[in-house]
C-alpha cells in the first residue's frame, strides 16, 4: 500500500519568464487542490529571460510526484528539481520587522537582534527596522521575540533554496 | 534571402499555409475582421462558418481525430472565445491537437472593460495546453510555428492564440516553420534504456496478462495500432479497449474482449479484475475505467506506457512506467518479443482463455427485441448491418448519454481514428458538429452521429452549417424523450424520482430536418426500421433518422460507482440487488 504520510518539499523551477508564467504555476495548484506553503520568484538569468520560482509544498509521495509531473508539463517550465529528494540544500528565509518603542523595551529589542545576527536597516528615534536571515524556524523565533517588544509590521519571503555542493 | 513584411493577418494565413493546413473552423466578428479579409483574398484555405463558436471548436476536433491533423479554429474576441471555452475544454480532455486564434480587443484597451473584451488567456489558462498573446507583429509567425509544435508533440491539446486587433493590422516579419522551435519545450518519445527488456521479462511470465489499450495508441498514429496488433497477435493475449481506445484493435478480433470500464464488457472487466499483468498503452486509469480504486485488479502487476510522465501514478500505482511515444514503445517491443524468441505460457494461457471464455457465454450484451418496440441495442446492430454493406468508409461520432455507451457496445470499430466521442468532458452537442468535421476531412465517407434527441437540441444549429456545405452527415436519433443516461441514474440511485430528465416539448425530427433543407426519416417500430436505415444510407444529403426507442431501458452491463470491477449489474434483474454505497453515492 502506499506511504499517506505527509512530506514537505522544496521545488526549485527554471522557467521562461514569460506573461503568465506564474498564473500557469499557482492555477496548476489551486486548480488541482495541492498546498502551496510558500513561493519565492526572481528572475536569474536577464539574458535569456529565466527565472527561478522556489516552491515549498507538501502532499503523500503520491502527490508529490504528481505535483513534478504536472510542473514539468508545462510548457514554459524547463526544469523541476525536488531539492528534498536529491540531497542536502541550503534554504533561507528573509524577513524585515518594525519594532516600534522607547526606553528598556527599544535596548532590549536592538539586544536579541545582535544575538540573531539582524541588521537594523533603518532607524528613528522610535522605531527599527530590523533585516533577519536564516532558516524558517529561526525568522519565527525572532518573530516571537519581537512581538512582545512593539513589533508592529512584519515582511517575509518564502524560502529561498539552493542544492549544496557542486 | 529578402525579408518578408506583411500585416499581423496575412502573418496568421501564411504560417497557417506553410503548416500545410487546408481547413479553418470559425465565425467572425469585429475583433478578428482584418483576418477574415485576409481569408477572402485567398483561395488554399478554406473556411467552414459554424453557427456557433462551440460548434466551430467540436467540428475541428471531428476533423482533426479522423485525420490525425490539427484542427484550425478561428472566433472573435469576448463572447466568441468564451462560446470556445467548452470546446477546448473537451480537446484537452481527450488530447485533441487544436489550434484556437481569438480575437482581442487593441493592445492599448486591453484592461479597460472595452466592448467584447475577455481576459482570454486567463479563461482559458487551465482548458488548453498552452496559450500565447501575441503583443507584436513581429511575433506572429514564431508564435503560429510554436502553437503547432506544441498542439502535436508529446500529449496532444489544444493552444489558443489570442491575436490583438492592432496586432492584426501591423506589419511584422514572416519567419517559416523550419526556424522554429520552442526553446525548451521537447518531451520525451523514446523509452528510457532497460525499460522494455523489463516489459518483456513480464510479459513472457505472465499467466493472465491482459492488454488494457487506449487513446493514446490513436494518437500516436495509425502505424502504431498496426504494431500493437501485431503484438497482442505474437503474444495470444487479449486485448481490451477503452471509451477512446475503441478503433486501436480490430474489434471483431477474437483477441479483443471490447470495451471495459463502467459500460464495458463482463469479459473485460472481469479479465482486468482477475488478472496477473495489465499492460496499459495509452491509458489512464480514468475513474470510469477503475471503478473503486482499492478493488482494482488487486493481484496484477502492472506496465503503464504513455508519453506524459503525469498520467503515471496518478490514479493506481503502477510496476513499471515506460515514458514515450506508443508507436516507438510497441515497436521496441514487438522486435524484442521476436528477437528474443518470447513464448507465451502456453498451458497457462490455454487456462486463461477458458476462463475469460465462460466469462464470454454470459453473452452481456444480449436483449430482448419485441415485436412492437425498437430496442436500442437493435437499432445499432441494424445500423451496422447497413455500414457493412456500404462500399463507403463509415466514420461515427457521438453524443453523450446512453446512446453513446450503447453505440461503444454495438458497433464494430476495426481501424483507427474512425470513432470520435467525447470521452473525457463527456460533452453533450458534440456529435453534430464533430461529424461535420469529419464530413469535411472526407467528403466521400459515410459519417454517422449517433445521437440522443437531448443532445441534439444543444447543438443543432449547427444544421444549418451541414446545409450551407452541402454536408452529407447523416444523424441517427435513438429518441427515448428522456435523458436516459440520467433517467437511468435517478432510478438507480435516487428512488425513481425523475427530477428534470424527461424531454418535454421535443421538435417534430422529421419537420426539424426538412425545414433546415435536410431530409427527415423516422421509424416506430422494428419493420419499419431496416427500410429508414437503407433510405438513411442511401440519401445523398444531410438525414436526420428519429428513431423512437424504447423509453424505458437502462444501459447494462454497468458497474455502479464507487464498485469493483466484479460487482456489475448485468441487466434489470441484478437492478433491485444493488445498493449503491455511501461512499459511490457521491462519485458521478
Ligand atoms: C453539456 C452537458 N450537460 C449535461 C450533461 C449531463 N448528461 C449526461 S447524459 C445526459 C442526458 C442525455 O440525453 P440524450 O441526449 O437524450 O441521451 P440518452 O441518454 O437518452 O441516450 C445528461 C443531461 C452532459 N453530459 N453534458
Ligand atoms: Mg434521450
Amino acid at each position: 500500500m502506499q506511504s499517506q504520510t505527509i512530506e514537505r518539499h522544496t521545488l526549485s523551477l527554471l522557467v521562461d519568464n514569460e506573461p503568465g508564467v506564474l498564473a500557469r504555476v499557482i492555477g496548476l495548484f489551486s486548480g488541482r487542490g495541492y498546498n502551496i506553503e510558500s513561493l519565492t520568484v526572481a528572475e536569474v538569468n536577464p539574458a535569456e529571460h529565466i527565472s527561478r520560482i522556489i516552491v515549498v509544498t507538501s502532499g503523500t509521495p503520491m502527490i508529490i510526484e504528481q505535483i513534478k509531473a504536472q510542473l514539468d508539463r508545462l510548457v514554459p517550465v524547463h526544469s523541476v528539481n525536488d531539492l528534498t529528494a536529491e540531497g542536502p540544500f541550503v534554504a533561507r528565509e528573509l524577513a524585515m520587522v518594525k519594532v516600534v518603542g522607547k526606553g528598556e523595551t527599544r535596548v532590549e529589542a536592538l539586544r536579541i537582534a545582535d544575538v540573531f545576527r539582524a541588521r537594523p536597516v533603518d532607524s528613528t528615534i522610535e522605531s527599527f527596522v530590523f533585516e533577519i536571515t536564516g532558516s524558517g524556524e529561526k525568522v519565527d523565533a525572532f518573530i516571537d521575540l519581537m512581538r512582545p517588544l512593539g513589533m508592529t509590521d512584519v515582511a517575509r519571503t518564502g524560502s529561498l533554496a539552493i542544492a549544496r555542493g557542486r | 534571402m529578402t525579408e518578408e513584411r506583411m500585416n499581423g493577418a496575412a502573418l496568421i494565413i501564411r504560417a497557417l499555409q506553410d503548416q500545410g493546413v487546408d481547413t479553418i473552423f470559425g465565425y467572425p466578428g469585429g475583433a478578428v475582421l482584418p483576418i477574415y479579409d485576409e481569408i477572402f483574398k485567398q483561395n488554399q484555405l478554406r473556411h467552414i462558418l459554424a453557427r456557433q463558436e462551440g460548434g466551430a471548436v467540436h467540428s475541428a476536433e471531428g476533423y482533426a481525430r479522423s485525420t490525425g491533423k490539427v484542427g484550425v479554429v478561428l472566433v472573435t474576441s469576448g463572447p466568441g472565445a468564451t462560446n470556445a471555452v467548452t470546446g477546448l475544454t473537451d480537446a484537452l480532455m481527450d488530447s485533441i491537437p487544436i489550434v484556437c486564434f481569438t480575437g482581442q480587443v487593441p493592445t492599448h484597451l486591453i484592461g479597460n472593460d472595452a466592448f467584447q473584451e475577455a481576459d482570454t488567456t486567463g479563461i482559458t489558462r487551465p482548458c488548453t495546453k498552452h496559450n500565447y498573446l501575441i503583443k507584436s507583429p513581429d511575433d506572429v509567425a514564431r508564435v503560429v510555428h510554436e502553437a503547432f509544435q506544441v498542439a502535436t508533440s508529446g500529449r496532444p491539446g489544444p493552444v489558443v492564440i489570442d491575436v490583438p486587433k492592432d496586432v492584426q493590422f501591423g506589419e511584422g516579419t514572416y519567419v517559416p516553420p523550419t526556424s522554429v522551435r520552442h526553446r525548451s519545450y521537447n518531451p520525451q518519445t523514446e523509452p528510457s534504456p532497460g525499460k522494455v527488456d523489463e516489459a518483456l521479462s513480464m510479459l513472457a511470465a505472465a499467466k493472465k496478462p491482459i492488454f488494457y489499450v487506449g487513446g493514446g495508441v490513436i494518437n500516436a498514429g495509425p502505424a502504431a495500432s498496426e504494431t500493437l496488433t501485431k503484438l497482442v497477435h505474437a503474444t495470444g493475449y487479449p486485448c481490451t479497449q477503452t471509451l477512446m481506445g475503441l478503433g486501436a484493435f480490430p474489434g471483431s478480433d477474437p483477441l479483443s474482449l471490447g470495451m471495459l470500464g463502467m459500460h464495458g464488457m463482463y469479459e473485460a472487466n472481469l479479465a482486468m479484475h482477475q488478472s496477473d499483468l495489465i499492460v496499459c498503452v495509452g491509458a489512464r486509469f480514468d475513474d470510469r475505467v477503475t471503478g473503486r480504486l482499492d478493488a482494482f485488479a488487486p493481484n496484477a502487476k502492472k506496465i503503464h506506457i504513455d508519453i506524459d510522465p503525469s498520467s503515471i501514478n496518478k490514479n493506481v500505482r503502477v510496476d513499471l512506467a515506460i515514458i514515450g511515444d506508443c508507436g516507438i514503445v510497441l515497436d521496441q517491443l514487438l522486435d524484442g518479443w521476436k528477437a528474443k524468441k518470447l513464448k507465451a505460457d502456453g498451458a497457462a494461457l490455454a487456462d486463461w482463455w477458458k476462463s475469460i471464455n465462460t466469462w464470454r457465454e454470459r453473452k452481456c450484451l444480449n436483449y430482448i427485441q419485441g415485436k412492437d418496440i425498437i430496442k436500442p441495442q437493435y437499432a445499432l446492430q441494424r445500423l451496422q448491418a447497413h455500414l457493412d454493406k456500404d462500399p463507403r468508409e463509415a466514420f461515427i461520432t457521438t453524443e453523450v448519454g446512453q446512446h453513446q455507451m450503447w453505440a461503444a457496445q454495438y458497433l464494430k470499430f476495426e481501424k483507427p481514428n474512425r470513432w470520435m466521442t467525447s470521452g473525457g468532458l463527456g460533452t453533450m452537442g458534440y456529435g453534430l458538429p464533430a461529424a461535420i468535421g469529419v464530413q469535411i476531412a472526407h467528403p466521400d465517407a459515410l459519417v454517422v452521429d449517433v445521437s440522443g434527441e437531448a443532445s441534439f437540441l444543444m447543438n443543432m444549429q449547427e444544421m444549418s452549417c451541414a446545409a450551407q456545405y452541402k454536408v452529407p452527415i447523416k444523424v441517427f436519433i435513438l429518441n427515448n424523450e428522456w435523458m436516459g443516461m440520467v433517467r437511468q441514474w435517478q432510478e438507480l440511485l435516487h428512488g425513481g424520482r425523475y427530477a428534470e430528465s424527461y424531454t418535454a416539448s421535443l421538435p417534430d425530427f422529421v419537420k426539424l430536418a426538412e425545414c433546415f433543407g435536410w431530409t427527415g426519416l423516422r421509424a416506430t417500430t422494428p419493420g419499419e426500421l431496416d427500410d429508414v436505415i437503407a433510405k438513411m444510407i442511401a440519401t445523398d444529403g444531410p438525414v436526420i433518422a428519429d428513431i423512437c426507442i424504447a423509453k424505458d431501458e437502462n444501459c447494462f452491463p454497468m458497474i455502479p460507482s464507487g464498485a469493483a470491477h466484479c460487482d456489475m449489474l448485468l441487466g434489470p434483474s441484478d437492478e433491485n440487488q444493488s445498493s449503491v454505497s455511501s461512499d459511490g453515492m457521491v462519485l458521478v
